[in-house]
């Protein structure tokens, strides 16, 4: 059987993603869909950090006595996906009040027969 | 929140120190965890539990609209200066060993200057989001 | 113990984004993924992301919860119920899963020091940054001096979505309520 510990992290990144996936796709709520959509990346973030984590090293910050460290690159990525991820979820919420402002609701099917109808 | 007694009482408690970690973990990024990012969020968010408390025209009273705003482009420009103050220097944008006549004090103040840019930058977007999300008013 | 504790945490996100997929009320949503973000900063920790961690918990169990609750106050609090079953979505997550796990069985096992990933570029950055920049933080040394240009291009972004924010919400559209309206507010 294949090493279930080595790529439990992995397994489980991936269902946090596909629930992630199904929010955004199956759920209709505006707001819901911008949290399944943070779930999504979250889970990203945490499957590029699984991916430089070193056994028995440590953080990367230098000091005496260490030489076995993690790998320090895909913290750099990750530090900045995670403000650009702020970034769009702040815009993403200020649409939706505006869209709420336009249309009274933010409930994809009534906005969708809100334009059909007009 | 007139009635809420502890909270105001532990918000005024709390409020400096709060400010005290954020310019903490700013300027110690380079020894442990920390940077321009993460202090600029905390200092925000002491603002934002501030303001939470006592209203948001008392947050507003000590760092205006105005004043957010300039702050909001005037870290990305401290940003991009430094790499210009290096493209006259005669080496390449943002190569910062030439600032001073030691190169490993030359990347400390360049670094030093490019997280502060960050820090003053994400603290005033942060803000700025937060009191325009609290101010908003259907028309 | 170590891996006790990634085992849990991971099982705990798990158990998290179940409650967030069933759940209608968005309030309770919304402190959910407060709490997701806060356990994912707790696998940073166990994962030696000291960084990333402290920017995790700042940024999405603060500022993302303060923002959607601000949100909550100004639009609805209660999902409405959905329509009819939704078995495509369904169907589709599962067979994207399913493809993903089959190629995770090719993927180097966690924690592996002599993966592609941690040989190459990472260890010329960990024994230069004391050469070159005398700092100790590596991530920041890489983040601010080796590759200052992204993290440029990063504060614009945040300089972006603060600008989007002022023009969608902000108070100066109230002054545009005058005798001469601005020609291309369509209002």
């Amino acid at each position: 059987m294949v090493d279930i510990f080595g790529l439990y992290n992995y397994w489980i990144v991936i269902f946090l993603a596909m629930a992630g996936m199904y929010i955004v796709i199956a759920r209709g709520n505006l707001i819901k869909k911008l949290v399944g959509l943070n779930i999504f990346q979250a889970s990203v973030f945490v499957l590029y950090i699984s991916f430089g984590k070193v056994t028995g090293g440590t953080a990367p910050i230098l000091v005496k006595g260490v030489d076995t460290y993690s790998n320090p690159l895909p913290h750099v990525l990750i530090l900045t996906a995670i403000v650009v991820g702020v970034a769009t979820t702040a815009l993403g919420l200020a649409l939706v009040v505006r869209i709420r402002q336009e249309y009274g609701t933010i409930e994809e099917d009534d906005i969708h027969s809100q334009d059909e109808s007009m | 929140m007139r009635e809420y007694l502890i909270l105001r009482v532990i918000t005024k408690l709390l409020f400096p120190f709060i400010l005290l970690f954020g310019l903490y973990v700013q300027f110690h990024g380079d020894f442990g965890p920390g940077g321009g990012f993460q202090a600029g969020v905390i200092f925000a968010a002491s603002f934002i539990l501030y303001s939470m408390v006592f209203g948001v025209q008392a947050a507003q009273r000590v760092l205006p609209d105005g004043i957010l705003r300039g702050a909001i482009a005037g870290g990305l420009l401290l940003y991009a200066l430094v790499g210009v103050v290096d493209l006259m220097l005669g080496v390449n944008y943002l190569d910062y060993s030439p600032m001073l006549t030691n190169p490993k004090d030359g990347q400390h103040l360049g670094i030093f200057l490019v997280e502060l840019g960050v820090g003053i930058t994400v603290a005033s977007v942060m803000m700025t989001m937060f009191f325009t999300f609290a101010t908003w008013r259907e028309e | 113990m170590a891996e006790a504790v990634d085992i849990i945490i991971l099982a705990l996100m798990t158990v998290t984004v179940i409650g967030i997929v069933v759940i209608r009320n968005l309030l309770a949503v919304v402190m959910l993924s407060g709490i997701y973000s806060l356990l994912a900063a707790s696998i940073f920790v166990a994962m030696d992301a000291v960084d990333v961690a402290f920017t995790e918990a700042a940024v999405g169990a603060g500022i993302s919860t303060v923002l959607f609750i601000a949100t909550l106050a100004l639009t609805t609090r209660i999902e409405k119920k959905p329509a009819h079953k939704p078995l495509l979505p369904l169907f589709v997550c599962i067979v994207t899963g399913a493809v993903l796990i089959y190629s995770s069985l090719d993927m180097a096992r966690y924690g592996d020091p002599n993966s592609p990933a941690n040989r190459h570029v990472a260890t010329y950055y960990l024994e230069n940054t004391k050469k070159d920049t005398g700092i100790p933080n590596v991530v920041t040394a890489v983040l601010a001096s080796y590759r200052g240009y992204d993290t440029l291009g990063e504060v614009t972004v945040i300089f972006t979505a603060g600008i989007g924010v002022i023009l969608l919400l902000g108070s100066w559209r109230r002054g545009l309520k005058t005798p001469n309206p601005h020609p291309e507010d369509e209002a």
